[in-house]
């Protein structure tokens, strides 16, 4: 039995875990959601002078060629720091889709580049509020063209390039395709869109003629998106664990100090019973992204399962610290000083970004039907 | 990553799979439970026979020294060996009381000519052993026991009554908290005995349980005169000596086995209508098996990593200790919705589906949510050990104990 991760992963961590403890404590995240930086530049050049990038890119596209157990340890820490960096959207999501469905010439291009943090990618399905549908996509994609609008794009503005969900064409699930295009043209503009978690920009990106490729094949959108999803799913549900790590900590050292009726509030039984829960909720999320790790590594047939699993308990476990961190910390943790709100913010933001709760569990049942079919 | 054993472990694991299929049968399904009820005599036989074959083979406590009949292993072979057996149908839940806490406080505490008369016998399922510990009016706080321990020459005469004690119907020994200093705080003044549950003055009567069962007794103790040598640790350290048999309580790692799960209610919505077809297709439905599937497969998986740690001859972390937190309500909570799923047909213990083994669940988890532990205590338990929160005021921690409740 080997259900862990090894010393030189342990190690990897550490260092990405003290070099955000110093260079980015909750006063950079902070800044950036006051401020108007797209992301907190100075940190993600040192998690690209660390090598974070290019950690799962292979070597020959200039990667370190290692596998997903390392970047799922790095996804914790920077989850537990709430980074205020593009680690989901160009480390996960464009990375693993240009891994997963891109061609030879199109990974020679964009993985250097990703891997060496001179470019920025993103991921763009989403066209305003309503859950994308292969039936309900009206971006379109024909002759090398892309019109139309996505919104919210986490990271829209910083982006490089974005690989944006377009109708193609087709019918059914095969109406839509993967297509990858350029964010430097002028067929493509961009605009600041405000969200619930401004630590992390977002924006509207609309498409005016722009040159843009497809990424896979016509009409394979939706299934390598749903692929592509999965992968992600495990890396976000790191990223959750540590966030909610940090949200339970973050309450408990407060119930610690604050007193209320002549003893500490933590010494109650309605905040520890609280704060057990965090800790059942983070273990069970834990466990599950482990093993969810440990498929996408191998590549496992049980990899579908344990993505939603893994999604679905890290979510539950996150929103729970994140919303009993605020709870805990009483009135002083509902204002605009407190660092209670970043993870409140981003429980919400990684819960919604690629798939709520509902539809994960719904597509958990439908995987565990075609298991015990099988 | 991976759930392989080691060189030694996948060795070890052939080792037991040879011997258990010389000496057992195969369970046809996983569904099949070890654990039936231990009210019947004739079970309790066949266990004392399946305890001895595995003693004398070397395979009932693996961890102990192998004076005692163990081979000094690692805690790993152990579940190992508890993971094979698993597998097979073998009466079991007669003895872990007594070998997992009874016998190692005696280790603690006993003369070596005690344990050489005791130790073996319990090994091989001869002599059964309980733990007499709560009473009417001491449960989640044990310290608060009532029941008497009077010194009168070289004997102790032991007054009082416990409850729940698993198994004293059929136990032949125990080991005992009494009160020998009343006017002391609470935790001091407590002392451990072991003794004959034959000894004159000794009464056991079953408590049938709201599950039909009747594994758990009351004991009386009226004058029960035992020697002073039989009593475990000094005078006034009962205490010390009972967390001693609580910590080895938490050793157990094993995958309870058996019992109705997910694939079941998978089977059971699939079958069911509702007015709008299969309950399969249901989002309510739905959403509420991915949550408990989400709960079992985080269980065995956060066990694989206590497991890990064994296996790697380390301390396991405290993740283990979410383990009843999830499975006593899942269980109950599970029964309830397999039943909702049935209609007013749920009420029925019999001509239901699964053998009305949902009904069984649900009525069992009101229990497990209690016993060993109730989940409040658990949560202290996690709060305080786990997160470092503030144990409770213990509004009677210096009051001697005679004093406490008057004012």
């Amino acid at each position: 039995m080997n259900f862990d991760f090894s010393d030189d992963q342990k190690l990897l961590k550490e260092q990405v875990r003290k070099f955000l403890a110093d260079k980015c404590p909750t006063k950079v995240v902070r800044r950036v959601l006051d401020g108007p930086e797209t992301h907190a530049e100075d940190v993600w050049k040192g998690l690209v002078d660390l090598g974070v990038p290019a950690l799962g890119i292979p070597e020959e596209y200039g990667g370190m060629g290692l596998s997903p157990l390392e970047v799922c340890v790095v996804a914790e820490e920077i989850g537990r720091a709430a980074a205020p960096v593009p680690f989901d959207t160009s480390v996960v999501l464009a990375t693993e889709a240009l891994k997963l469905a891109g061609s030879d010439a199109q990974k020679k291009k964009w993985l250097p580049e990703l891997a060496s943090g001179k470019a920025i990618g993103t991921l763009a399905i989403a066209e305003g509020a309503q859950p994308p549908k292969p039936r309900n996509i009206r971006t379109t994609f024909g002759g090398g063209r892309l019109n139309g609008k996505k919104l919210p794009v986490t990271d829209g503005e910083a982006a490089t390039f974005a690989i944006v969900l377009a109708n193609s064409g087709g019918s059914g699930d095969r109406a839509v395709s993967l297509v990858l295009v350029d964010l430097g043209q002028a067929g493509v503009a961009k605009k600041r869109i405000e969200t619930i978690d401004p630590a992390r920009k977002h924006a509207e990106l609309t498409f005016n003629d722009a040159t843009a490729e497809l990424l896979g094949g016509e009409g394979e959108g939706w299934r390598l998106l749903e692929r592509l999803y999965d992968a992600a799913a495990v890396y976000f549900a790191f990223a959750q664990v540590g966030g909610a790590e940090a949200a339970m900590w973050m309450a408990r050292d407060y119930a610690l100090q604050r007193q209320a009726f002549g003893r500490a509030i933590g010494s109650y039984q309605a905040i520890k019973h609280k704060l057990a829960d965090c800790y059942v909720k983070l273990e069970l999320a834990r466990s599950n992204a482990y093993y969810g790790a440990m498929m996408l590594t191998e590549d496992g047939a049980d990899l579908p399962l344990a993505a939603a699993a893994a999604r679905i308990a890290a979510t539950d476990a996150y929103d729970f610290a994140a919303k009993e961190n605020i709870q805990t910390h009483g009135g002083i943790g509902f204002t605009w000083e407190a660092d209670t709100q970043f993870h409140y913010r981003r429980s919400r933001l990684l819960a919604l970004s690629i798939g709520g709760p509902m539809a994960w569990k719904d597509k958990l049942v439908t995987r565990l039907e075609q298991k015990n079919a099988a | 990553m991976d759930f392989n054993d080691t060189q030694e472990e996948a060795a070890f694991r052939q080792e037991v799979r040879s011997w258990l299929d010389a000496n057992a049968t195969r369970k046809s399904d996983d569904t099949q439970s070890n654990r039936a009820r231990n009210d019947d005599p004739e079970l309790l036989k066949k266990a004392k026979e399946w305890q001895d074959k595995k003693a004398t083979a070397g395979y009932a406590r693996l961890t102990w020294p192998k004076e005692f009949g163990g081979r000094g292993a690692s805690p790993i072979l152990q579940v190992i060996y508890q993971q094979e057996e698993a597998n097979y149908l073998v009466p079991l839940g007669f003895f872990d009381i007594g070998l997992g806490m009874c016998i190692p406080t005696m280790m603690a505490y006993a003369k070596p000519e005690q344990l050489q008369r005791y130790v073996k016998p319990a090994l091989h399922g001869q002599e059964v052993w309980c733990q007499l510990f709560s009473e009417p009016a001491a449960g989640s706080d044990v310290a608060g026991i009532r029941t008497k321990a009077e010194r009168d020459g070289d004997d102790w005469i032991i007054n009082g009554q416990k409850v729940w004690t698993s198994g004293a119907h059929y136990c032949d020994f125990g080991i005992v908290i009494t009160r020998t200093d009343p006017n002391v705080p609470k935790h001091a003044g407590l002392t451990m005995f072991f003794l004959d549950m034959k000894t004159p003055g000794v009464e056991v009567r079953p408590i049938k349980q709201m599950s039909g069962g009747a594994n758990f007794n009351e004991v009386f103790f009226t004058n029960v005169r035992i020697p002073d040598s039989q009593r475990l640790g000094k005078v006034g350290e009962g205490w010390k000596a009972a967390l001693t048999t609580l910590m080895n309580e938490r050793l157990a790692v094993g995958l309870p086995s058996g019992g109705l799960d997910i694939d079941e209610l998978m089977e059971l919505a699939r079958e069911t209508e509702l007015e709008d077809g299969a309950a399969i297709r249901n989002q309510q439905v739905r959403s509420k098996i991915a949550d408990w599937y989400v709960q079992q497969q985080g269980l065995k998986l956060t066990r694989y990593r206590t497991l890990t740690a064994l296996s790697k001859g380390q301390t396991p972390g405290p993740e283990s200790s979410i383990i009843k937190i999830v499975a006593a309500p899942k269980m109950q909570d599970m029964g309830a919705f397999a039943m909702e799923l049935m209609g007013h047909a749920g009420i029925m213990k019999e001509d239901v589906p699964f053998a009305a083994g949902f009904q069984a669940q649900w009525i069992g988890g009101a229990g497990f949510r209690i016993a060993g532990g109730t989940d409040e205590i658990l949560r202290n338990i996690v709060a305080e050990r786990v997160l470092g929160l503030p144990a409770d005021i213990r509004v009677d921690k210096d009051i001697p104990f005679n004093q406490l409740g008057k004012k």
